[in-house]
């Protein structure tokens, strides 16, 4: 009949001509100060992309039919070109899905965005009530978050997203976190933690306990109309697979552009370990993203490593990239949240000053890296 | 899944982006933002010639499919119409034609 053709996951592995999505940081300035922020954002890059380049950015995601951009940042809408590229994507059937910490999502915002097709937005709140939420993300925050899904629920803009971290200390409000979604007629969306920017130093005391990770699975498999973007594959040595492709897809079929236009295989890894290119190179992003090493090298076939003797290494492959990068452990080993526990010595041994330390910091100065110390929520922007 | 009235006029649904790939192509669904993975090149091309049959047996048979191989298009198309990627079609009146 027909040829046998490898499994769609093995084909993805091998990359794409063109990413399927990709998230797209639009700034590195942030009013907020998030002890876990993946771009260790805070202070605007002078290097930032131009609001000229952003648009061709985008006629060029559009050649390479992208369907849709994760723009974030730092806070994109600080941006004051924000809506100029919004709506140059969408008129470029380029759809966008953005993530906000609200507090620029004023009625006025909320009333233009409800009036637009192809664009999703996603408030990020990691705590159900403002004690546990501001703790993380700074004083202010929840209540600036919660302004923005009234406003964008009082404007009728329809299902946006609430995106919330799985950290230690929020993972037992899980269900009062639906809830919340549910009343707001919103979808719920929940992420990994990852030791990435700041969280390089936050994470040994923010992330999950082994049996919060098992709770964890078994919440999302009991609940299918939460989305997690795929970012709990490591959980799948548990048994049964979340839905989602569950593979890594860094360099493969996603991949981050900065706000300087460097482009890094995922969100989670800007490193210059993981940098493909610019792009302002002449070859423009296509030419990154279908020609450089890098990513060629990520579309080889991987080996196992240490985890090759693993029954469950068919259902994980190993974890997440990022978090063993930023955790010291090699990559071709276990995730340092591998649900059997064969992480925890290696990550024991770890030389502290071993640890990668991002080559794209952008925090303001005394960011704060733990929770103790408080931080007021300017509403300003930067 | 629900299952396909194969006698009725079907399209792809004009809120899909087809993104052609080597394992058959990718549809994005605009409105609910629906990801779908086409996973081989026949049912693309199925899909897309829809359109241009009065019904969706005509297109099975134009393309040549039946037996098991019909069966199996029935069920990808029926996973397809759930997703939003293809719907009915009102049929176009003869008159209607230039």
């Amino acid at each position: 009949m027909t040829t046998r053709t490898p499994p769609l996951t093995e084909q993805l592995k091998r990359g794409l001509d063109a990413p399927i999505c990709l998230t797209w940081e639009l700034t590195y300035a942030c009013n907020l100060d998030c002890l876990h922020c993946l771009s260790a954002s805070g202070r605007r890059d002078p290097n930032e992309l131009s609001t000229e380049e952003c648009l061709a950015v985008i006629d060029e995601l559009n050649r390479l039919q992208v369907f849709y951009v994760n723009i974030g940042g730092g806070e994109p809408m600080i941006r004051r070109d924000f809506h100029t590229i919004v709506d140059h994507a969408i008129a470029n059937h380029v759809g966008v899905k953005f993530s906000t910490n609200g507090t620029f999502l004023d009625k006025e915002a909320a009333k233009r965005f409800a009036s637009m097709d192809m664009l999703d937005i996603q408030i990020s709140l990691d705590g159900f009530d403002a004690g546990t939420n501001d703790a993380l993300r700074g004083e202010g925050s929840w209540a600036a978050a919660r302004q923005a899904m009234d406003n964008l629920a009082a404007a009728d803009f329809g299902e946006f997203k609430i995106s919330i971290v799985a950290t230690r200390h929020n993972v037992s409000q899980l269900d009062d976190y639906k809830k919340m979604a549910d009343d707001y007629g919103a979808q719920l969306r929940l992420t990994r933690l990852r030791p990435s920017g700041r969280g390089v130093d936050s994470y040994q005391d923010l992330r999950l306990s082994h049996q919060q990770q098992r709770d964890v699975y078994h919440w999302i498999m009991d609940r299918p109309d939460v989305l997690t973007g795929d970012s709990f594959f490591h959980l799948n040595a548990l048994g049964e697979s979340l839905p989602g492709l569950n593979m890594c897809g860094a360099g493969r079929i996603v991949c981050l552009i900065d706000p300087v236009g460097d482009v890094y295989a995922c969100p989670f890894v800007i490193h210059d370990e993981f940098k493909a290119g610019n792009v302002r190179d002449a070859g423009g992003f296509t030419g990154v993203w279908q020609n450089s090493e890098r990513f060629l090298e990520l579309r080889e076939p991987e080996s196992g490593g240490a985890c090759a003797s693993c029954g469950s290494f068919d259902a994980c492959g190993g974890g997440c990239m990022a978090s063993k990068f930023f955790t010291g452990l090699p990559l071709d080993g276990p995730d340092p949240d591998c649900v059997w526990g064969h992480a925890d010595d290696a990550l024991a041994a770890v030389d502290g000053s071993a640890i990668p330390r991002m080559t794209s910091d952008h925090s303001k100065p005394g960011a704060r890296t733990d929770a103790s110390v408080p931080v007021l929520l300017t509403t300003k922007r930067p | 899944m629900s299952s396909l009235a194969s006698d009725q006029a079907w399209t792809l649904s004009s809120s899909i982006g087809l993104r052609p790939e080597p394992f058959g192509a990718l549809a994005y669904h605009f409105e609910s933002r629906r990801l779908v993975f086409l996973k081989t090149k026949d049912l693309v091309d199925l899909v897309r010639s829809l359109a241009d049959h009065p019904t969706l047996d005509d297109a099975l048979d134009a393309a040549g499919l039946d037996g098991r191989r019909r069966t199996s298009h029935l069920t990808a198309l029926a996973s397809l119409a759930d997703a939003g990627v293809i719907e009915l079609r009102s049929p176009i009146p003869a008159e209607a034609t230039p």
